[in-house]
């Protein structure tokens, strides 16, 4: 008799719920055509939610901690990872509906798109499997390229193209990585990885190139520089929605993904990874935060800023372990927050086929529309990390997990670049309430995103005041299970 | 009763009251805002009685974990110093919103964000966790901001953007090591605190405690300012509006001596002496080109702008004379400095409001026109110089005593400070007043009853302060005694090490025995 292994499906319902989904919309939208958008939105919305419901039930799962031959996590990670990514899929959704009914460009596939892009990301954060953390990452990048691509313009087109070439680069060196890892340690498996490094002292060389060519594919993906060259084209190139939903969820994944990676399989190793991690932590949060003083583009600005932050991540994530996971958790809780809001107004504010992204569309916006100004420079102010927003406690976590690892000079480095990255996040502020408003400024009526936006305005408020609703959460969320 | 609480909290219920209320009038909306400051200085005075002048600890501290796992609380409590900064911020901030009375631009927006940054300003004081404080000061910046960059005048976005980032700046090193504190508390007492209180028992060695000693005092000497960190407020001073400038130089130029006094003396007592010598000169340094500075302005409202740099020189020396004089006298003239710029500003901005300029070679002659105006600012003017019966006098007298005590040179060059105060004053009230009033002034109105109000109970605090300061000193001196002794007794420990020479001694704010307040209490 041969004995089959036990399949056991329960964490990944989740994905399964999304796929399903998203199977369905894309063969409903080619069958049922005269279904209005707003039943596929509504359909997409459902399967999100069923799968956020599905993730919380295996928040107290009992059982083995990994399942399908152990290449699937079933730990609490997984499950905080998950909600933020469907909290910013549901989010990105509906500002994509309404981007594309404005724009008139609406497909149906934009649904199906994003949840499938969604499935990889969840997936990502869940896998122990090396192997698996690729097919992941190219399910939800193959789903992003279309997306960035997905407008006419032609800055979408060529966003898209380079992304796709930079980001094929990136995918072949995570899978060299894989194969160096494989060939280091006999497994693809993070567990049976960490247990052949554990207590190795020679013979590493290998091992050490597996993991830099792996933290180049991470470094790719969550946008630290040096390997960030991509993201202020993409940003800029792609339909606002689709950047509001991208620039949130591909940090989330990508940093979950790095985390599990580096703080299990690569466990071993990490006197070597730790300072891997402090060089890019230093060099995006410099290089990010004075890349943007000199962008007089909104869209890019904030690619530039996000490149800082991926730094101030990274920052946390030279503490190994559970600290630096709490913390960063946490700062992507607030980060992804505030960048979709962020990015949910410039889509508000750029009118019909993002013609309006230069800043000098924001001159006046504080006259012409306080609601739509007050929401961007509350979003700003927690991007900047000024008190009492998500965004100060998120940096004070980071700061502080770094603080206990020893790294200072990196927490001093951190502040300083928030001053210089204060300075282009007021001049949005400066120019918004401070100047007199354009001429020919017209305002996107939508009620539907505006709504969308206040709830991450009203998160980004409480999560700043109460650090604690979450906190407790995400620190039991912090300890990786294998 | 948490009497801080209440009072911290109370200006934010205006807001909802302000954003909510559907078509508000801007009266209204004065008016509301109004009542909310009036009463929040009402519970005020409640918790000034509530205050033991015996006791020179922290009182009135209400506790509230925040995060608990991250050992960050709600914690707020005042000392003999704070109160006082305390009721001053409560005081003035009505004042202000006289002075801002007549704007008509963004009314209710104007309105909020005084209330934002009443609270924010009282909670800066009351703070007695670190990050908390951290939290108030750093969320002090956005209101500020907003109101010199909206409402203010000429350079007013340049301004507000120096006045942010120079903040900033400064506060950047605070926060990086307050976050090096709460490691070592976590280090050396198994859990990390943010508690001021477990913070004064750590252990620091010689090196660390100097570096995050450097931290502090940046962060803080930017506030103050301390030359050369002082270019941003000339600017800040100038361009913002009255009420701006009226808070801006009363109470958040008082966080820096404030935070000085609250932190970097109680954290780093043996850092403090090393560093004393070096910042009494660069107080000194600022008292002297302060004045001189303001002696060559034009344009009045810049003069009282560099006058406070000199003025706050004064404090910061009084602070590093490490004498109870020196260190009573500081605190008073905090309060002093609050109430006679306050008040100067204040009667600049009625001429503002009336001739539409700043510069005093276009005015002249107004004491005919407007002689209560010039009754106010001639009372500002000679209290900020020092005259005997009124407030200032007290605290510069003080300080220089203090200073004579500790060094005669530093005391003789922070005397001829006062000196250099009279001429720019005196010279500005003349410009500005005598002689014989321009054609296009004759027809200006005198102050009307609105102002009367903001004047008198200011100009009625100075002269009390001035006649009979004892009440306020009596609440002052427990606690300058009791900093004194603390920095000039603590050793510096063994880094890393609990249980060091720093444990041995007692702990902060115990009332020390013997050291009544004999020798710098009552009226001088």
């Amino acid at each position: 008799v041969i004995p089959t292994p036990a399949i056991d499906l329960g964490p990944v319902v989740p994905e399964l719920i999304l796929v399903g989904t998203a199977i369905a919309v894309l063969l409903g939208g080619a069958i049922a055509r005269r279904v209005e958008p707003l039943g596929w939105l509504f359909v997409s919305l459902a399967g999100v939610a069923g799968a956020a419901a599905a993730s919380v039930a295996l928040w107290d799962r009992e059982g083995d901690l990994t399942v399908l031959a152990g290449t699937v996590a079933a730990d609490r990670f997984g499950v905080a990872v998950r909600l933020i990514l469907l909290a910013t899929t549901a989010i990105g959704l509906v500002l994509g509906f309404h981007y594309f009914e404005r724009s008139g460009e609406g497909r149906t596939e934009f649904y199906p798109l994003v949840l499938f892009a969604t499935s990889g990301m969840t997936l990502i954060a869940v896998s122990t499997d090396l192997i698996l953390v690729f097919l992941a990452l190219e399910v939800l990048s193959l789903s992003l390229y279309v997306l960035t691509g997905f407008g006419s313009r032609l800055g979408s087109i060529e966003g898209s193209m380079k992304y796709f070439l930079l980001g094929a680069f990136s995918s072949a060196f995570f899978l060299f990585g894989v194969a160096m890892a494989y060939g280091a340690t006999g497994s693809t498996k993070l567990a049976d990885i960490a247990g052949a490094l554990a207590g190795r002292t020679g013979g590493l060389a290998l091992a050490l190139t597996a993991l830099g060519l792996l933290a180049v594919g991470f470094a790719f993906k969550v946008s630290a520089v040096p390997f960030h060259m991509w993201t202020p084209d993409v940003y800029q190139g792609a339909p606002t929605a689709v950047t509001a939903f991208m620039s949130a969820a591909t940090k989330v994944a990508g940093f979950a993904a790095l985390m599990r990676v580096f703080n299990v399989g690569l466990q071993p190793l990490a006197w070597d990874w730790r300072p891997i991690v402090w060089g890019l932590a230093a060099v995006s949060v410099i290089a990010g935060s004075l890349l943007a003083i000199a962008q007089s583009d909104v869209k890019r600005m904030l690619a530039y800023s996000s490149i800082a932050h991926a730094g101030f991540v990274l920052t946390g994530l030279t503490a190994a372990g559970e600290r630096g996971i709490g913390a960063a958790l946490y700062y992507l809780l607030a980060y992804s927050l505030t960048i979709l809001g962020a990015f949910g107004v410039v889509m508000l504010v750029s009118s019909r086929g993002d013609r309006r992204t230069e800043l000098d569309a924001y001159r006046g916006l504080g006259a012409t529309n306080p609601a739509l100004a007050g929401l961007l420079s509350l979003f700003l102010l927690s991007l900047a990390g000024i008190p009492p927003t998500a965004g100060f406690v998120a940096k004070v976590g980071v700061f502080r997990a770094a603080t206990e690892a020893g790294g200072w000079p990196l927490v001093l480095i951190g502040v300083l670049a928030s001053v210089a990255a204060a300075y282009f996040y007021l001049r949005v502020i400066v120019l918004m309430f401070m100047q007199e408003p354009a001429s020919d400024a017209e305002t996107d009526r939508g009620w539907m995103p505006r709504l969308v936006v206040g709830v991450p305005a009203a998160l980004v408020l409480v999560l700043g005041v109460f650090p604690g609703l979450v906190v407790g959460f995400l620190e039991s969320a912090a300890v990786l299970r294998w | 009763m948490p009497w801080l609480t209440v009072l911290i909290f109370l200006p934010l219920v205006g807001i909802p009251v302000l954003a909510l209320w559907p078509r508000m009038s801007d009266a209204q909306a004065r008016w509301v805002t109004l009542v909310v400051m009036v009463a929040t200085f009402i519970v005020s005075l409640g918790a000034l009685g509530a205050f033991d002048p015996q006791v020179s600890g922290y009182q009135l501290t209400d506790r509230v974990d925040w995060v608990e796992s991250a050992g960050l609380a709600y914690l707020v409590g005042v000392d003999g110093f704070s109160i006082w900064l305390v009721v001053l911020t409560a005081f003035l901030f009505p004042v202000g919103l006289l002075a801002a009375w007549t704007t008509t631009y963004r009314v209710r927006p104007f309105m909020a964000l005084s209330l934002m940054l009443e609270t924010v300003v009282l909670g800066s004081f009351c703070a007695l966790d670190l990050l908390l404080f951290f939290v108030f000061f750093e969320a002090l910046l956005v209101p500020m901001f907003l109101m010199i960059g909206v409402w203010g005048s000429g350079r007013r976005v340049y301004a507000s953007v120096k006045f942010f980032l120079f903040t900033m700046f400064g506060s950047a090193f605070i926060l990086a090591a307050t976050l090096y504190l709460w490691f070592q508390t976590s280090a050396q007492f198994g859990r990390g605190s943010f508690d001021l209180r477990q913070m004064e028992q750590l252990s620091l060695g010689a090196a660390p405690q100097r570096w995050l000693f450097l931290a502090f005092f940046i962060g803080f000497a930017v506030k103050v300012p301390v030359i050369p960190l002082h270019t941003w407020l000339p600017d800040a001073h100038t361009e913002a509006p009255t009420k701006g400038s009226i808070i801006l130089a009363a109470l958040l130029l008082k966080a820096g001596p404030y935070g000085m006094l609250r932190f970097n003396l109680n954290l780093f007592p043996e850092a403090s002496r090393y560093f004393a010598d070096a910042i009494a000169v660069l107080a000194v340094v600022g008292i002297v080109y302060g004045a001189i500075v303001a002696m060559m302005q034009t344009d009045v409202k810049r003069l009282v702008a560099y006058s406070s740099v000199s003025h706050m020189g004064f404090i910061i020396l009084g602070i590093f004379t490490f004498t109870a004089e020196g260190m009573s006298g500081a605190v008073i003239q905090m309060v002093n400095h609050g109430l006679s710029t306050g008040l100067l500003f204040f009667a600049i901005g009625m001429l503002y409001e009336r001739t539409h300029t700043r510069e005093m070679g276009e005015m002249g002659g107004l004491a005919v026109v407007t002689p209560w105006i010039a009754a106010t600012f001639l009372v500002a003017g000679l209290s900020s110089i020092g005259l005997p019966g009124l407030n200032n006098f007290v605290g510069e007298f003080l300080v220089i005593l203090g200073a004579f005590a500790s060094d005669r040179w530093l005391g003789a060059f922070a005397a001829s400070g006062v000196v250099l105060a009279a001429v720019y004053l005196l010279w500005a009230y003349q410009r500005t007043f005598h002689g014989a009033p321009r054609e296009q002034h004759r027809g200006l109105a005198d102050m009307v009853p609105r102002e009367f109000a903001a004047v008198v109970p200011a100009v009625a605090v100075m002269l009390f302060i001035g006649v009979y300061p004892k009440v306020v000193l009596d609440r002052i001196n427990p606690t300058s005694d009791a900093v004194v002794r603390w920095v000039a007794t603590v050793e510096v420990g063994q880094d890393g090490v609990p249980g060091g020479l720093r444990a041995r001694v007692q702990p902060a704010y115990s009332p020390p025995e013997g050291v009544v307040a004999a020798e710098g209490s009552g009226a001088p």
